[in-house]
């Protein structure tokens, strides 16, 4: 089936009747099974996107389909969706059935998108490299010997092998944006509290969002439309809805380029020669860029740590076998809890439910979580300071190109490091969109991140389709 | 081994006051007890994955009304927090509370016309399902309908100095609760619950020993017996040389013992944080003044008010403060007559003990209060007697709803006063027992009882006992 960049052009051939929703479908399905060995997919949604896509073909016909008709969606498996399967990637969830639907979902069924199925990822979203899950790893579609990235890995191999046209991902401290990166995708991180995390299977509350990964700014800007905006079941969920275009799409943007990345001891030359050439290239249309210090830098990733994981200690709490999901059956209801958590948590979620456990104890508390949060604050502080004088800073999105299955999994800080660049969004709320830059080796790209004020998604992506139409 | 030391009791009470609200403190489910087990329950209540809390205003409200009935200081920024801690009847894993930001903090309760208790804080807080052990013979089952439930815990210093003083102090909290309508404040349902610090030092010290906190203390009468039974262990612990252990213990009603539930090596570490799925609550002082705009009143001011506007003693107006329903009850019923001191003994005599007798709910009684106010102003008029009134008219008004004008009259229970018919009566009695009225005459008064008994019986209540009175006098004395 034919490659399509946008919905643009799917709904075009729709309306030449090039093509049917059933057709596109039937595509994805068939490249799906062609292409299981990538295990992208832990759930194929067969005969339901089948007989959605009967209907959307006959609104379309009548004139009465939604925004998204004839676009198929895949969701990453931490999303609930009524009377299916969620099981975040995890054993202790492998039989557990959501009674609802994450609000996202609900609003994209509602402009008529097609869910396909759910996509593999790290156990509970922790790790960056899709290998933690209970259904093993997702490989990457450029070259199988690597990984897709994560922990939304499933969600990018998906899109880049066009086994579905967009997916959603979610992003707790690059999830969304280096699984991009590694299969060559457009990956938005939004602004914390743009879109309800109301059916979000909960990593770190303060950090998450749901972001689309997709081929093209258009296919981005159209789900974000959708998805975004103020829900009733989730109180962090604030903005009305997606801000409309400012006046940041002008012709002359700023970007703050952060020395500290751009010249990291870390970073890969053919990474950095890249960036280097997007810099010239955006000079030469006209953009001004300035060099700023993101002092705190090396702080990011401990910070990141330190409170992602007190709040994932507490948020896995409700795992216990005992109300859904896996139970390791004791005589006594202490044992029956720890054996639950032993044998249905994998070892990079109780490595990171251990560490969360003890920077919140009695005597810890200050030196760990309080200081994390004083330099979230300060971290905080310096990106809006350098968004106050420039548009939009710009990075790398990963300093390394994609590693091979297990090349990273001596230490866990190997993997932790590799995340330097993308937290600081996190950290600090701000959107943060990842997208392609140069093929760099084994047909991998290096991907840059630009990070814009909060709520301010529309000219971020107007902008990076400016920057690659140009 | 006996000793002369006198021990001082030492008490602080953490109260649990459950509000009554129409929907959970997090969620839109139904807060309503005696309900079939997990029903009031969806994916929320519930803990699945991928829910989120959402703040009830109710218990902002509620929590700000009862500060301001405590004198409290209100916090204007307030966090959530997660207190952490594994249990089956806890589904998230954690329960939604204040820690670093108490909704209230200072303020007092007055617990006598001369004792104080000043309150440490009072935070909002959800409440954890129920465990039922003894139900199943092989599994301990689950009833999540309470979880999530709002509460309100109120925590005092610890100046509470005898189990006396604690009852009363949980007395006021429960009057405050019901007058506030933020709870119904019944102990048997478990809507208010008392958890006492209890700790003993010799008269005269000042420096204080280790607490004992003892749990599942579930009816006012227990309050009193929990403390007096830990008072007790620890002055015999002290007289003999134990060591009084920091611990947690739980009391038992029925056996009226207490028993280690935590040492202190056994204290969970709740590790409090904040909670990340709620944004800070800002109570502003404009809501505040809003909220003391429409405080329901107070017992205190009622009581002033009883005193200054009713004209009742000391006495009546403290008797029908103490339980709301009563004093609602009172208030509507003077609207309707200007006979207060009636309406307060027939309230507090003949209804009350109706009630009593009957053990009903003050809300359940079947009169109005216009037919309560008719009849104070028929006892006031001496149109029926207060025999009549107790023994026959209230008790057919319960009956049939009729008002007492109508009963009394189709009863024939209408005091007579016409000094002809009396007479009739008097002289009836006197002919009957010539002997006795030459006994009084000749000087034993003692009698004058004896015919007024025989005269009331044979007009069956009918007159006035004040007019039957006078008449008699005269008569006997002519």
């Amino acid at each position: 089936m034919k490659n399509y960049v946008s919905l643009l052009e799917i709904q075009e051939d729709l309306k030449q009747k090039k093509t049917s929703c059933k057709e596109l479908v039937l595509g994805y399905l068939e490249n799906i099974s062609k292409k299981c060995d990538l295990n992208a997919f832990i759930d194929v949604y067969k005969d339901e996107a089948l007989k959605r896509a009967i209907e959307i073909d006959e609104k379309f016909q009548s004139l009465t389909a939604g925004p998204l008709a004839g676009m198929v969606i895949a969701i990453k498996d931490n999303i609930c969706y009524k009377n299916h399967k969620s099981s975040a990637g995890s054993k202790i969830l492998t039989n557990f059935t959501s009674t609802f639907s994450a609000t996202v979902i609900e609003r994209l069924i509602q402009a008529d998108a097609i869910i396909i199925g759910r996509l593999n990822c790290d156990e509970f979203a922790m790790g960056s490299s899709t290998e933690t899950s209970i259904y093993g790893p997702t490989r990457n579609p450029i070259n199988k010997n690597y990984v897709p990235g994560g922990s939304s890995g499933g969600s990018a191999a998906a899109v880049s092998a066009n086994l579905c046209q967009v997916s959603l991902g979610t992003d707790t401290g690059g999830s969304v944006r280096q699984p991009s990166a590694f299969c060559g995708l457009i990956g938005l991180k939004p602004t914390y509290g743009l879109v309800s995390r109301h059916g979000l299977i909960a990593y770190a509350s303060s950090f998450d969002q749901i972001g689309p990964i997709a081929k093209s700014t258009y296919d981005i800007l159209a789900v974000m439309e959708i998805i975004a905006g103020k829900d009733d079941f989730d109180s962090t969920c604030v903005a009305e809805k997606l801000t409309k275009s400012t006046s940041t799409d002008e012709k002359q943007v700023t970007f703050a380029v952060v020395k500290e990345a751009l010249n990291f001891p870390g970073i890969n030359t053919r990474v950095q020669s890249e960036m280097n050439r997007l810099i010239e290239k955006l000079k030469s249309k006209g953009h001004l860029i300035k060099y700023v210090n993101l002092p705190l830098l090396d702080y990011l990733v401990p910070t990141y740590y330190i409170l992602t994981t007190a709040e994932a200690s507490s948020n896995l709490s409700r795992y216990d076998g005992i109300k859904y999901g896996y139970q390791n059956k004791q005589n006594n209801i202490d044992d029956l809890i720890s054996y639950t958590r032993s044998q249905g948590f994998g070892k990079e979620v109780k490595r990171r439910i251990m560490l969360g456990t003890y920077v919140l104890s009695a005597g810890y508390y200050d030196a760990y979580y309080t200081k994390a949060q004083k330099i979230r604050r300060l971290i905080q502080e310096e990106i809006i300071k350098i968004l106050k004088y420039n548009n939009f800073i710009l990075l790398p999105t990963t300093p390394n190109p994609p590693f091979k299955l297990g090349e990273k999994n001596s230490t866990a800080t190997q993997m932790y490091n590799e995340d330097i660049f993308t937290v600081s969004a996190n950290l600090t709320g701000h959107p943060a969109l990842s997208f392609p830059l140069g093929n760099i080796s084994n047909g991998f790209f290096a991907s840059a991140q630009i990070i814009g004020d909060y709520f301010n998604e529309t000219s971020m992506l107007n902008t990076v389709a400016k920057i690659n139409s140009e | 081994m006996t000793t002369n030391i006198q021990y001082e009791t030492i008490v602080g009470l953490e109260v649990h006051v459950q509000l009554s609200t129409n929907s959970k403190a997090y969620c839109s489910d139904l807060n309503k007890f005696g309900e079939s087990p997990n029903t009031c329950i969806s994916a929320i209540s519930a803990g699945h994955p991928g829910t989120l809390p959402k703040a009830n205003k109710e218990v902002i409200n509620s929590a700000v009304k009862l500060g301001i009935a405590l004198n409290c200081n209100i916090t204007e920024y307030n966090l959530y927090a997660r207190k952490n801690y594994f249990y089956p009847d806890l589904p998230k894993g954690y329960q939604i509370t204040q820690d670093k930001t108490p909704i209230c903090t200072g303020g007092y309760i007055e617990i006598s016309d001369d004792k104080k208790i000043n309150i440490t804080r009072i935070h909002m807080e959800e409440d954890a399902g129920k465990s039922i052990h003894d139900l199943d013979p092989f599994y301990s089952l689950i009833d999540l309908n309470r979880a999530g439930v709002p509460l309100l815990e109120i925590v005092s210093e610890p100046e509470i100095r005898s189990s006396k003083e604690a009852h009363a102090y949980l007395f006021e909290v429960r009057k405050l609760v019901r007058y506030l309508g933020i709870s119904n404040g019944n102990m048997e349902e478990g809507s208010l619950r008392c958890d006492a610090n209890i700790s003993v030092r010799p008269v005269g010290t000042k420096e204080f020993r280790n607490r004992v906190e003892v749990k599942n203390i579930n009816s006012l009468k227990n309050v009193m017996k929990a403390i007096d039974l830990e008072v007790s262990r620890q002055i015999d612990c002290y007289n003999n040389k134990i060591e009084v252990n920091q611990e947690t213990r739980n009391y038992n009603a029925a056996t009226n013992t207490t028993s280690v539930l935590r040492t202190k090596e056994d204290a969970h570490d709740y590790r409090y944080f904040p909670e990340p799925d709620l944004p800070p609550v800002i109570v502003s002082q404009d809501f505040i003044e809003k909220i003391k705009t429409n405080m329901p009143s107070l017992p205190k001011e009622r009581y002033k008010k009883y005193i200054k506007e009713y004209q009742l003693s000391d006495y009546d107006a403290k008797l029908l403060v103490e339980d709301k329903d009563i004093s609602d009850f009172f208030e509507d019923t003077v609207k309707h007559t200007k006979h207060y001191k009636t309406v307060a003994n027939l309230i507090m005599g003949t209804v009350k003990s109706y009630v009593n007798e009957q053990s009903i709910d003050f809300k359940e009684l079947k009169v109005t209060s216009q037919q309560i106010a008719k009849l104070a102003d028929m006892i006031a008029d001496n149109q029926v007697s207060q025999i009549i009134v107790n023994q026959k008219l209230f008790p057919e008004m319960l009956k049939n709803g009729k008002s007492p004008e109508l009963i009394a009259k189709e009863k024939g229970w209408i005091q007579k006063d016409d000094q002809k018919s009396i007479e009739d009566i008097i002289n009836k009695v006197l002919t009957k027992y010539p002997e006795k009225v030459e006994a009084y005459k000749s000087g034993n008064k003692n009698l004058l009882g004896m015919f007024m008994g025989e005269i009331m019986r044979e007009s069956k209540g009918q007159y006035n006992p004040k007019s039957i009175n006078e008449l008699l006098n005269k008569k006997l004395n002519q």
